[in-house]
């Protein structure tokens, strides 16, 4: 085990010994305290601007956005992404209890399990955590109700987010981890668009492994 | 190991130059990342404050990093995961490998890592019958190719799709040989075909790490592919390899330098996927690995701190100092003969293989600066060469004639008077001798200046006598 090693050679090159308590502390108070550094004015903006800059961003980097008025009109919104994509009118959906509540069942083509995704799911249903005006990201932390394959083995991902759910910057989406979930979640990811690979003459293409489509349905749910 | 060439640049560079495929992959994508990056920059007005809270940041962490990687561990520990302290590349190689044989690994997916090219681990593993399988785009060419990356982010850059296509040929006999590949989308979708199923057979996932946080000992990565989150998602277990100074306090810290990363590589606003991961599978998750192991590495990089390279310890490689460079530009990144090519190449290679291994990297620059004007940690990267160059000097590595020359050339500078009458006669004579022409074409003892250019004749004058004259005449006053 090196570790001792590599302390002490990182101290020898710092020219000094473990810190001393007082500065240990104030370095311990710092991670408590996790300040923030400058926020970007772009996504300092009244909530429904917030709203309409997640929105163009998402389109920017090729993801798409459809608006609903309320969670009933979830099912008709995917069923009309999926029938105007050509895609089958079948999805794997994360087993959250907001998705849970939605009145599937008013659309009987759709054929909805729940669970994680396997190799074989051509669509994914996902629920939202956060959306991030500031770059048009989805923030979504893992849970046994919003399982990571989620966002990476289907062809489409479709991402339910409620309007109040967008906030400007990624730090008041670290806030709202720390205060509704608590200690770190397992996984968290940041998602902007679908997948895309510049790898090949170094010219954008999409659907690299990831999902091919990123289609957010957005509840308009602060009236 | 990876034997380095780079004591071979001179040559390197002269094969490179003369490398049509090369040289036509160079002119189609230089002045395309350079685009994009100043379009990103240009949308964020807090672009360049952006830039010294990346730096203050990574030297406030380069600081404290012994306190950092403590409470780091601490919390990797807690959150189910366990910390491999490796001092070099051989240990970490061994490391890797027994969790791999623990893990009964047959086969291992691998996201984008420079320090697992640096540690050279897919060759270890091979040779101990484990079967790596480079996931991201670029490396799995390259993979197949059995080459080094020529760019830190994008490792095929100096491929053309025509080399994509032989390549894709030689490898997939399987797919039919009748397959035609028109255009780019054709052999993304051949290797999206073919990695699908490696991804969910590999029984361990190996990534690199952006950063590494204190506050909750998460691993970060940043990709656009989706492969780094397939490989660190779908295999029982989660390697992270990554080197000691990827490590930041916070949340908050990582996030600030997120917003200049992925503007300052690939000049997006952020990236398709930027992950953090913490610790293992969690009671009731459904997916996930089941053990998370972070292989934590120094190889050098703790004898950088309190020298003259500290400041290399804040690289967040995004590769803009290579888009951005000249010498890259004209001779693609195998020149440089190891791992890390371009401007921050020269600089951290010497630290890693030695200045008398790589000592010509820090002499192939023009000092033109643009490299540290696009860091966004702000590394002095000229004066870092600088610094390589005089040790270079000092350990008398330098060829015999260039010293000869600087130490003609000092012995004059060093006595002013002499110095002016010596370039006065030398001014004149040229003048005289190639007064009829008006240049050179060859000149004694440089030959290899005036091989691609001629030298234009003094015309009479040298210039300190001119800046007199124009003072006389008021003009520079």
């Amino acid at each position: 085990m090196s570790k001792e090693s590599i302390l002490t050679a990182i101290r020898r090159g710092l020219k000094r010994g473990p810190l001393p308590g007082d500065q240990a502390a104030m370095l311990r108070g710092r991670l408590a305290q996790h300040p923030r550094q400058l926020i970007p004015a772009r996504s300092r903006l009244a909530h429904a601007e917030q709203v309409a800059l997640f929105v163009r961003n998402v389109e920017k980097e090729f993801g798409s956005v459809a608006r609903v008025a309320e969670l009933a009109s979830v099912p008709g919104a995917v069923a009309d992404y999926l029938g105007a994509q050509n895609l089958p009118s079948r999805a794997v959906m994360a087993p959250h209890p907001e998705l849970r509540a939605i009145p599937w069942a008013e659309r009987p083509l759709l054929e909805i399990r729940e669970g994680r995704a396997e190799g074989s799911d051509a669509v994914s249903i996902q629920h939202g955590f956060a959306g991030i005006a500031e770059t048009g990201t989805l923030m979504l932390p893992s849970s046994p109700e919003r399982p990571v394959t989620l966002n990476l083995l289907a062809d489409t991902e479709i991402v339910v987010l409620r309007a109040s759910a967008i906030t400007g910057a990624y730090e008041e989406g670290w806030d709202r981890v720390r205060t509704e979930i608590g200690a770190m979640p397992r996984n968290v990811m940041f998602i902007t668009g679908p997948s895309r690979s510049a790898d090949i003459e170094q010219t954008l293409e999409l659907g690299a492994h990831g999902p091919r489509r990123l289609h957010v349905v957005l509840v308009d749910d602060m009236q | 190991m990876h034997i380095a060439t780079s004591p071979a640049f001179k040559d390197n560079a002269h094969a490179a130059l003369a490398n049509a495929g090369l040289q036509k992959a160079l002119a189609r994508s230089g002045p395309s990342f350079i685009a994009r990056r100043a379009a990103a920059v240009a949308g964020l007005p807090e672009f360049e404050t952006l830039r010294d809270t990346a730096r203050d940041i990574k030297n406030h962490a380069l600081a404290n990093l012994d306190f950092y990687l403590e409470a780091y561990e601490a919390k990797v520990l807690e959150s189910g995961g366990k910390v491999h302290w490796c001092a070099d590349a051989a240990e970490a190689r061994q490391a890797v490998l027994a969790i791999c044989r623990a893990a009964g690994a047959k086969t291992v997916t691998k996201g984008k890592s420079m320090i697992g090219e640096e540690i050279a681990i897919n060759d270890h593993l091979e040779q101990h019958g484990i079967t790596p399988v480079e996931t991201d785009l670029g490396e799995y060419i390259i993979q197949l190719r059995h080459e080094l990356p020529s760019h830190i982010i994008a490792p095929a850059f100096h491929l053309n799709l025509e080399d994509w296509e032989d390549t894709f040929r030689k490898a997939h006999t399987d797919l039919p040989a009748d397959r035609q590949f028109t255009e780019r989308r054709d052999v993304l979708i051949e290797a999206r075909t073919k990695l699908r199923s490696k991804f969910l057979a590999a029984d361990v996932g190996i990534t690199g790490a952006n950063f590494l946080i204190a506050e909750t000992g998460s691993s970060v990565i940043v990709t656009n592919e989706g492969n780094g989150d397939l490989t660190q998602t779908l295999p029982r277990v989660h390697i992270v390899l990554a080197s000691i100074e990827k490590c930041v306090p916070t949340l908050e810290d990582a996030t600030s330098l997120l917003r200049v990363l992925a503007r300052s590589a690939t000049g997006q606003d952020f990236s398709v996927y930027t992950t953090f991961s913490t610790g293992v599978r969690r009671s009731g998750d459904l997916d996930g690995p089941e053990e998370y192991h972070v292989v934590l590495i120094d190889n050098g990089r703790s004898a950088m701190l309190g020298t003259d390279f500290q400041e290399m310890l804040r690289c967040i490689r995004c590769a803009a100092c290579m888009n951005h460079c000249p010498v890259y530009g004209a001779v693609g990144g195998h020149a440089y003969g190891w791992v890390y090519p371009g401007p921050m190449g020269s600089v951290l290679t010497p630290g890693l293989i030695g200045v008398d291994k790589a000592g010509h990297l820090p002499n192939a620059s023009t000092f033109c600066g643009k490299c540290e004007s696009v860091c966004p940690v702000k590394i002095p990267l000229p004066k870092l060469m600088r610094h390589w160059r005089e040790r270079e000097f000092e350990r008398h590595l330098s060829p015999g004639g260039q010293r000869t020359n600087l130490a003609i050339w000092a012995f004059f500078a060093r006595r002013p008077g002499l110095y002016r009458l010596a370039t006065r006669a030398a001014a004149f004579g040229m003048g005289l001798l190639g007064r009829k022409k008006g240049r050179f074409a060859k000149m004694p003892m440089a030959g290899g200046w005036t091989g691609g250019r001629d030298l234009p004749v003094p015309e009479g004058d040298t210039f300190f006598q001119r800046y007199a004259k124009a003072q006389r005449a008021g003009i520079g006053a």
